[in-house]
């Protein structure tokens, strides 16, 4: 991949006008992951004839969404070039709340569902508030956040897993099947909501704006956008999606685990970053998102039925981030 | 007094419809009332005073240029008619009517826009998106009231319309900010202000990041929005764009406007020596 980036860049004289290596560059970063999506699929169908059956697509799927809605959030941060940190920890306390309320308080299931995305969306509200108020670097605030979260959510649940949910929160991975494959509801929730924040970004002018913070945050205020209390929507939504993703894993599961997304942080960095979008905010999409997050799926599902060790497959997970963010950065640098 | 002002060296065959013989000569204008108009402007920032008694005036169809050194209040006097500082003491005057500004939006609203030197465009968004920044156009019907869906089309047809009106050469305005030269880029932001400005363009050090060509390409954008209507405020720090550009020019020196100067009958070096101090600005005449 870098290889062709250099080719097209002749070092041209400092600032000259030359579109078609920013072009390609750009191309590459939209592009390369809907390729790599696509080498991966062909080199485990070619190694495993199992890999392409309905009921491996529907497992790659599962195993992906939650990863998959978190990252929804985390994309748009990342857009404002913020960053999220209490992600994982934010939807563990989320699930607790969901399932203990439901459980031992007897508060009805739905309402106890709400109550644990508010919660969540309650966290994002925080993070915002304080990233703009008290202007504190993202980084620091949802790092101190992710204790926050994480010590709560141990202390509220008494370091007790919630069993015996009710029906009525579980009632999400029920499915129906398409051909053979099964697709439960969760899967299609994820999908909607993917639909859902595209739109806002490419044809909404919240979308666009989002972009131009991401870009330039002071040209975004001169011209009149609202920076601040569009940054604290941003983060609360975000809340909001790690809430659903909560709904989506006690479906799951069916259990109210304390233990819940510790490595979702990473995970849902992971997936921003393979989908093409960049660390430095203004630049990628919620689509190349849901690809990375299928991505790393579909890597642990492929060795897996190749029978390589899983270990192999945070290797592999870590090159991949590093090649991503590599042609993120040469890109940025020829336009520069 | 030497004669001329010094043109600067700049490629005059960029485009024959900017040359400066075929553009009507500005009216010499200070008749009629200010467009925009400042009495006894004050500032201060603790122990400075910013602005001790500044008086402006912009007259319709001009080019006026604000210089003065470091220090003299002339950023201050800017930022004061753009809404981006409130005067201590003082009064704004828009058309005639006293205005306060308490933001930049509050001067946005009233038809007063700003072009910012460093060039305050959205790098990776288009041309299109950047002109219509902030002031999206939504579909008609329910996908715009309803779904609130832009109308990328309408955005798309305008841009082009406001570039090309600029006569600004660039073919799609889907093409990234990032993708254009430093002068193109400022022609977007000259696009974006000219296009929705109903009064006044106010323009901040707009060829400080440039190069020579580019410079000129910018000071010509200038001269056209002012042959559009739109009277312009200049803030530079170079001498030459200033005498080349400018119908008058307003001296700002410790914190007061102390003369206000013809580039067609006052030379490049008395500004500046009324500039620096090294010549009394009461003395010359303010018409």
């Amino acid at each position: 991949m870098t290889h062709a980036l250099s080719e097209n860049a002749p070092g041209a004289a400092g600032g000259a006008f030359d579109r078609s290596r920013v072009f390609n560059a750009q191309l590459l970063t939209s592009l390369g992951p809907l390729i790599a999506l696509v080498l991966a699929c062909a080199y485990f169908a070619s190694q495993s004839d199992r890999f392409f059956t309905g009921s491996n697509i529907s497992l790659i799927i599962q195993q992906s969404m939650v990863v998959a809605i978190l990252a929804i959030g985390q994309t748009l941060i990342i857009l404002t070039a913020g960053i999220d940190l209490s992600i994982g920890a934010v939807m563990a306390l989320g699930t607790i709340v969901m399932t203990k309320l439901a459980v031992q308080n007897g508060v009805n299931p739905y309402l106890a569902i709400l109550l644990g995305v508010l919660t969540c969306a309650g966290f994002g509200l925080a993070n915002g508030l304080l990233i703009t108020r008290l202007r504190l670097p993202p980084f620091i605030v949802t790092l101190g956040t992710l204790n926050i979260a994480y010590a709560l959510t141990h202390i509220y649940s008494e370091e007790q897993t919630i069993t015996k949910l009710p029906a009525a929160q579980t009632w999400l991975r029920t499915s129906f099947t398409i051909g053979e494959t099964r697709v439960p509801y969760s899967a299609v929730l994820m999908f909607i909501l993917y639909l859902m924040t595209w739109y806002v970004l490419r044809q909404t002018a919240s979308g666009r704006h989002i972009y131009a913070i991401g870009n330039n945050p002071e040209a975004a205020r001169l011209t009149g956008i609202n920076v601040r209390r569009m940054l604290v929507y941003v983060y609360t939504i975000a809340g909001v999606f790690y809430g659903i993703a909560g709904m989506v894993i006690i479906a799951r599961t069916q259990v109210g685990n304390p233990q819940e997304g510790q490595t979702d942080n990473l995970d849902s960095i992971t997936a921003v970053v393979l989908g093409g979008t960049s660390l430095f905010g203004g630049r990628g999409g919620v689509m190349g998102t849901l690809i990375g997050a299928l991505l790393v799926g579909i890597f642990r599902n492929g060795l897996q039925l190749t029978g390589v060790a899983s270990i192999y497959q945070r290797l592999i997970t870590g090159i991949l981030v590093i090649l991503a963010v590599s042609v993120d950065q040469l890109a940025r640098r020829r336009q520069g | 007094m030497s004669a001329q002002p010094v043109n600067v060296d700049f490629d005059p065959g960029l485009d024959p419809a900017l040359d400066p013989d075929v553009t009507p000569p500005p009216t010499t204008a200070s008749t009629g009332t200010p467009v925009l108009q400042a009495r006894g402007l004050v500032k201060r920032y603790g122990q400075v005073t910013a602005l001790d008694g500044a008086d402006f005036e912009l007259y319709p169809g001009e080019i006026l240029a604000v210089i003065g050194d470091n220090g003299a209040g002339k950023s201050t006097l800017i930022k004061a008619l753009s809404g981006a500082i409130v005067p201590d003491e003082g009064e704004i005057l828009l058309d005639g009517q006293p205005v306060k500004f308490r933001s930049p939006l509050d001067a946005r609203r009233l038809g007063i826009e700003t072009v910012y030197q460093d060039l305050a465009v959205a790098p990776a968004l288009d041309i299109a998106e950047n002109l219509f920044l902030g002031r999206e156009i939504r579909r008609p019907g329910p996908f715009g009231s309803v779904f609130r869906m832009v109308d990328k089309g309408r955005m798309l047809r305008e841009a082009g319309g406001h570039m090309a009106d600029l006569k600004i050469g660039i073919r799609s305005m889907r093409q990234a900010v990032e993708t254009l030269s430093g002068g193109q880029r400022q022609g977007v932001a000259v696009a974006r202000s000219a296009a929705f400005a109903r009064h006044v363009v106010i323009m901040d050090e707009p060829t400080a990041a440039l190069g020579v060509k580019e410079s000129g390409m910018v000071l010509d954008l200038i001269r056209q929005v002012r042959d559009r209507g739109l009277p312009v405020i200049l803030i530079s720090h170079n001498m030459p764009h200033v005498f080349d550009v400018a119908d008058r020019v307003h001296i700002q020196r410790l914190g007061r406007r102390i003369a206000v100067v013809e580039p067609r009958n006052f030379s490049m070096s008395d500004a500046v020596a009324i500039m620096t101090g090294a010549m009394a600005g009461e003395r010359v005449a303010r018409n």
